[in-house]
Order: C-alpha cells, then structure tokens, then sequence
C-alpha cells in the first residue's frame, strides 16, 4: 500500500489568470512582498499495490489521463509506504 | 537566451520548412529584402504568409463573393464587417474559427475563440451586444466527443458569461466526419454609431504606438512553427501552443478602449490576434501606407528572458494595439490607468515603409511592410471533382420500403426528434448566460436570436447556418442552400436579411477534391448572397481541418444578420393561439437526398440533396416579410432538417400545444412527411387572417396550402386521409427536449 501525493500546477509559461487575480489581492491588503503567485491543486490518494514501480507507473497514468491535463498543467507526485504516511 | 539559428543556418538546413515556407516562398523572401532573413524575420515572414492571415489559397476563391451594397459602410479587410441600419446607427459582426486550439484544449481553446471575437468587434469600436457559436462533433456515442462537447461548451459559457456579453444562439451538428476535427465557430455582433467607426491604421508619421493589456507570454507560438529539437534546447513541454484566456481582463481591456474610442483621440486601433504583435503592427503601417518602428524590450513580458522572436509571435490574448498623436498621450494614458490595465508606449509611426525592429538599442529585424502584407504569392490550386461525387448522387433514396402505419410514422419522428443534431440544444444554451446586459427578447431555441437596439423600436436578428451533409452531397447547391436558409431563419423571426459573414471550414486545399468543394460551395454561395441581395462582410477560413487523412465535410458557415424596424412585429416559431390556421408557405417534392430521415432510419448519407430555386426562395421571403408587416402571422418556423413532420412538432414543442394537421399530395406517406424541399415556411395565423394571407402570397406567385389548425395536447397529421402521426405533445418534447441531457448523464 502505498500514499500518494500528487501536486498539480499550471505550467511555467501558461497564463494563470487565479494567481494574477490573488497577488492583485494580497498587494492591495499591503502584502507589498508577495510575487510570483502560482495556484494549483494537491491530491491525496491511496494505491492498493506494494510494488513500487507499478504504482509509479500507474500514478503517471492517472496524472495523465485524469488528475491534470497535461496540455497546460504539470504534475508531481511522491509515493509514500502506507505505514510511513504522516 | 535560447540559442538562434544564424540566417546562414535558416537557409542551409531550411529552418523556414519547419515554419511552412516552401523553397519558392524562402527564395522570394530574400529577394524582398536583398538578403536571407534572420531568426526573427523568417518567423515574422512564415505567420504573416500564412494561410490564416495571407489567405495565399482562398483568395481566388474569396473574390467571388460578393462584398458591396448600399448599405455597407465596412466591407472586408477590417476587424469586422459593418452595415447601417438607420438614424446614425450601425452593427458591426464577424464570425472566427477556432477548431484546432479546441481539439486540443477544449476548454481554453473555445473559450480563446470567444475572446478573440470579441476583440475584433471591439476595436471597430463596436460595443459586443451578443455572441452566437456553431458547433460541430463527432457523435456523443463516444466518450471523447462527449468531453470535446462538454468542454467547449463549459469554455464559451465561461469566457462569454463573465465578459457580460449574451450569448443568444447559434447551431450544433453530431456527425462521424467531426470525429477528431472538431468545429468550433463563433460569432460577435455589436452596435456603433457610424461617427465612431474605427479602422486599424496607423496614421501620422511620428505618432507613438501603445500596447495595451496584460504582459506578453510564450503562449501561441505555434507548435507547428516552433523551432525543434536541434535548434533549441529547452523542452517543447514549456513551451505550450495553448492560450489561456482571462475573461475579467478583457472586460477592462474592451471598456476601457471603448472610452478611448468614445473620446475621439484614437488615429487608429487593432488588435492583436493571430500572428499578435507582428500582425497588428504590419497590417496597421500597411493600411496606412507608412512604416513602424517597435522598441520591443519595452515590450511587457510574463517571462524572463524572452527574445524578440517570441514577443512578435506571441498569441498572449487579451492585447490592443493603437495609435495616437502626440498631445492625447496623456489622456489616453489616463483612461487607462483608471481601468488599471497596462499601457505601454512601445513603437512610432514611421515614413520609409518598413517595419523596424529595435531590442535594446540594436536593430533585430527591418522588414518591407507591403512585402509581409500584400506580397504573399496567391496560389489557384489545381480542381478537380472528386470521384465520390457521382456515386452518392446516384444513390436511389425513394426506393426504400415505405415505413408505413400509424405507430411506426409517429416512431420515426420521435427518432428524427431525438437525433442530436435535430434535438434540442436546451442543455448546451442552459449553460450560457443569454439575458445579460437585458436586451435579448428571442432567446436560443428559435430560428433566429433576436436583441433589441436600446433605445429604438428597432431590434436585430441573428442566425448561424452550415450543412456540411449537404455541401458534401452537392458543394454548389450546399452552398446556395446554406444562405438560403440563413436568410429564411431571419425572415421566420421577421427581420429583413442585411448581410452575411461567413467562416469556410474545409480539409486540405492541396487537395484537388478539396479545392473543388471549396470553390463550388463558395460560387454557390456568391450567387445566393446576390439573389437575396446579403453581401458577405467580412470572415474567416480555416483550412487543413483533417484527422488521420480523413477530411470533414466541407462546411461553409453562414452568419447573417438582419433588421427588425419594430419589434412589435417580431413573431416566434412555437404555435400561438388555439385555433389559429396551420399553412405550408412553399411547396413540398420527392427529396430524401441527404436527409434526417434517411440519416436516421436508413443510416445512409447519399442521394442528390434538395436543389435551391433562389428566386422563389427570394419571392418567399418577400412574402413572408409583407405577411409580418401586415401583422398576419401569429408564428413562423423555417421547414429543414426532418421535413414538414419535425417542423410542425417543433412548433408544438415550442408552442405547447398540439394541432390537427391534414396534409395532401401525390407523394408517399412517409416522403411527404419527410422531405427536406428547400424554401418551405410552416406559419400560423388567425382564421381573420387567411384572406389576406392568401392575397399576398397569390401577389408573389408563392404555393400556399391550408392544412390545419391549432389547439388541443395531441399532434395528429394525416396524409391522404391517411393517420400518419399521433401522439402526445409531451411525448415528442420528452423525445426532442431530452436526447442530448439524457444522453450526457448517462456518461
């Protein structure tokens, strides 16, 4: 069994209408500082599998297919041991 | 910095094929400038001689068109297309293509396409009053069609729906042949006063140059014209060929020039679409007869370290480009502050002709503007009629067994009804906002959309019509028939056709077959916009729409808008009041070629389809106008896709009530039901009105039959005597209303 975590963002070069929207936001609450905001998405999920090659592969499957659309996002993800987990 | 190929490199490894220049186009290119071309200018060169901004293989085509008439006062060549309609009043509309963006990233893809539209209307100096699309799929038996559907759709409702502009109407086809290519047409319509027309010049040597709107991006370089693997090192994974549109940001980048527009500075003003910078800049100078010069590292960039190449290629959306003169730079940059969107002073108007690069002191690139705008080679492909032709003209589509009897008639209709591209389109215009901004008086479902000119009595209606089935069949009697039935919806809402733009989806015009769809269906078309008098305004071709070396249908779409003097008159095509007389305007032959019916029950596309005689097309829709006029009509419903059957339930659907129909004729049953003759008008009236109506239509020379009457919950229409249909009204709104919801959820 294994934990993953997958971190979804919109790719470096593709607007991101959010995170403009949000650092407009924080400057106008005097947040001066703030630059650069970038907003994507987290999942947590768990795979019935213990090898880890397997649930690697199937994971870039399901980012693939389903958690991002890899036409303007990336993703990332990390496999942790079920028992390891937090 | 990436690393860029030399001029010597572009030349000997032909870096230019990789952009879509051939050997001929290189050549001449460095004949223009007495010189090869550097990075940045074979990049500039290959999008401005590009098929979407040249149109190097449909001009010869194009110019069949008919483009002038007395009340045109923009024709095309401008952002869009504008005709009067009295006291000082104008609209200004123009459809746009985005098919590829949306085979790829549904989403942003349509949502881009409405957002580029917009624009074009915009910077006439129009003010968007409605948005119309015209959607072509694969069937939604398939998953993938079914998220291409539901995604385009999400992407218009978005993009549309926060801009504040309505989206009113438009059409929806399911077919084999948009598996893979989908269409994804759209349509803008706005109002301006004829002092406020802008054109998209840049006029005044000396003038400084501003870009407005939000930082420029690496998106829209190309795929296909993005430099490969051994000329750069970074991965084509950061490097997306998709925009992503900000509808909040238009908002404020369309008021905000329409108040610069309102105060009277403006010299000239585009926007930056396709090719962005490079186009705007060139077209403008070109326009105006002058040159241009841009300090492109004034350029606002989202990135670091972008080069010139990718500022100029950049489809960054939500962008304008204008021109004022010196004293109004201050009020322009006022007005813009204000909106809180980016003005930037990045060029000025020059007198040599040239476009002139500048980065950082050193000049990157010096381009002749007439050579990148006018000099593009135009090429007649060769023609030649594709062999498939004769094959399914030949096709025998009166010989099939007669479906005969009471419940199969009713059956079949009720299977004509639910096929997807006759069903109706509720669930896609329910995710629309069509009433924003509060002027929209015919909302989606109806033959045309109609939206009131505020202030006035007067309202405008608009159409969007294609039938790729059709064009196949038959390109020149398609592209007649296209027009025809444009005009015909308009006039079925009461408004007086004005004009037309058009957008030709078709495959490869490398193709002999192709470009004989293309030319035929066009000349078919021209001779449409002649007869009823709509010249074409203004449009979009969008070529190469193939999938796996299969092509579409070849698919003219046609956008017309017309006049209603006082929207009192306007009438709708659900049935009205009980008792009220049915009557078919038009008269009704043997033609299945092409059919719902035979689509639907027979699974065949083939047969000749219905030829269009346009002058009784136009002696029909006079007809029809001078019935509205006289306020005779209680509803009108154009007779096409499923023939008189679906028609007549259609208006029990939309009306919400049954009616008692006796139809009479020397065809068989399940024909005369059927048939999709062109140029037939299903009206109601009250019985007071029959005298009159039959006066008028026996003035114009137009077959009018008497064959029922309104009232009751039941549809029943007999044939000879004979009971062809009958059945609940509920029934068949179950049927029409519920093919594609049903079929959506069940995924």
């Amino acid at each position: 069994m294994f934990v993953a975590r997958v971190q979804v963002t919109i790719k470096e070069e593709v607007l991101d209408p959010q995170g403009k929207a949000v650092e407009g936001a924080l400057h106008s609450l005097g947040f001066e500082e703030a630059s650069g905001v970038r907003i994507g998405k987290f999942l947590e999920l768990t795979l019935n599998t213990d090898d880890r090659a397997v649930a690697e592969e199937r994971l870039s499957q399901m980012c693939e297919k389903l958690l991002a659309n890899p036409v303007i996002e990336d993703y990332e993800f990390e496999l942790v041991e079920a028992g390891e987990a937090r | 910095m990436s690393m860029e190929p030399t001029p010597e490199e572009i030349r000997d490894h032909r870096v230019y094929a990789d952009f879509g220049l051939t050997d001929a186009e290189y050549e001449l290119i460095c004949e223009k400038l007495g010189r090869a071309p550097n990075y940045v200018e074979v990049g500039i060169f290959s999008v401005m001689w590009s098929e979407h901004c040249s149109y190097k293989n449909s001009r010869p085509v194009l110019s069949l068109l008919p483009t002038k008439g007395p009340h045109v006062l923009v024709g095309p060549g401008e952002g869009a297309g504008i005709v009067d309609i009295g006291d000082g009043q104008a609209v200004a509309f123009k459809i746009e293509s985005h098919n590829h963006p949306s085979a790829v990233e549904p989403y942003q893809g349509a949502a881009t396409g409405v957002g580029g539209i917009l624009r074009d209307i915009f910077s006439m100096g129009a003010r968007p009053v409605a948005l119309l699309n015209s959607l072509r799929f694969g069937p939604l038996s398939d998953g993938r069609n079914r998220y291409l559907f539901e995604r385009v759709v999400e992407g218009i409702g978005g993009y549309g729906n926060c801009v504040g502009v309505p989206t009113v109407g438009g059409e929806a086809v399911f077919d084999d042949a948009y598996s893979g290519n989908p269409l994804v047409n759209v349509m803008c319509v706005g109002l301006i006063d004829h002092d406020q027309i802008q054109k998209g010049v840049a006029g005044g040597v000396g003038n400084p140059v501003f870009y407005v709107g939000p930082a420029t991006g690496r998106d829209g370089i190309h795929g296909a014209t993005f430099a490969s693997e051994e000329l750069n090192e970074e991965s084509e994974e950061r490097r997306p060929a998709v925009q992503v549109g900000d509808p909040f940001m238009k908002k404020l980048v369309m008021e905000s020039c329409l108040e610069l527009i309102d105060s009277g500075i403006v010299v000239g003003i585009q926007d930056m679409g396709a090719a962005g910078l490079t186009c705007s800049s060139a077209e403008m100078a070109s326009k105006a007869g002058n040159g241009m010069e841009l300090y492109l590292d004034r350029v606002p960039c989202r990135a670091e370290g972008m080069t010139p190449y990718e500022m100029m290629l950049s489809e960054s959306q939500e962008r304008m480009l204008f021109v004022v003169r010196p004293e109004h730079v201050d009020r322009a940059r006022e007005i813009f502050e204000r909106w809180e969107v980016p003005c930037v002073e990045v060029g000025k108007v020059t007198d040599d002709g040239r476009l002139r690069l500048i980065f950082h002191g050193e000049e990157v690139g010096d381009l002749p503007v007439r050579g990148l705008v006018d000099d593009c080679p135009v090429y007649e492909r060769a023609v030649e009629r594709p062999g498939y032709l004769d094959m399914v003209q030949s096709a025998e589509t009166l010989n099939d067994p007669e479906i005969a009897g009471v419940q199969e008639l009713t059956a079949a209709l009720k299977a004509v009804l639910a096929d997807h591209t006759v069903a109706s389109k509720r669930w896609i215009y329910e995710q629309f906002d069509h009433m924003v901004q509060g002027n929209t008086v015919q909302a989606p479902g109806g033959d045309a959309a109609v939206v009131e000119v505020q202030g006035t009595r007067k309202a405008l209606a608009m159409a969007l019509d294609g039938d790729g089935r059709h064009v196949f069949l038959d390109p020149y009697e398609g592209g007649k028939a296209t027009v025809a039935e444009a005009a015909r919806n308009l006039v079925c809402v009461g408004a007086r056709p004005l004009a037309v733009t058009d957008n030709l989806n078709f495959g490869s015009p490398e193709r002999p077959e192709i470009y004989f769809q293309l030319h035929q269906s066009v000349a078919g078309m021209a001779e449409a916009c002649e007869v009823l008098k709509t010249p074409v305004i203004g449009g979009n071709v969008s070529l190469y729409n193939e999938h796996a070396g299969q092509a579409i249908y070849p698919t003219p779409v046609v956008g017309m808008v017309g006049l209603i003097e006082d929207r009192d008159r306007m009438i709708g095509a659900g049935f009205r009041g009980d008792g009220d007389l049915v009557a078919v305007l038009g008269a009704t032959g043997a033609d299945l070629g092409g059919s719902a019916f035979r689509a639907v029950l027979h699974g065949a596309v083939d047969g000749a389809p219905p030829s269009v005689d346009l002058q009784a097309e136009a002696r029909l829709q006079d007809t029809m106008l001078r019935a509205v006029e006289a306020g005779l009509l209680s509803s009108a419903h154009d007779c096409s896709h499923g023939g008189l059957a679906t028609t007549i339930a259609e208006k029990a659907i939309a009306g919400g009530r049954g009616a008692n129909v006796r139809l009479k004729g020397d065809l068989r049953g399940d024909h005369h039901l059927f048939s999709e003759t062109t140029g037939r008008i299903v009206v109601s009236a009250p019985p007071e009105a029959k005298e009159a109506l039959e006066a008028i239509a026996a003035d114009a020379g137009v077959p009018l039959s008497w064959v029922g009457e309104v009232g009751g919950e039941e549809l029943t229409i007999t044939v000879n005597d004979e009971l062809g249909i009958e059945s609940a009204v509920a029934d068949l709104r179950d049927a029409y209303e519920g093919a594609i919801p049903r079929r959506m959820e069940k995924a």
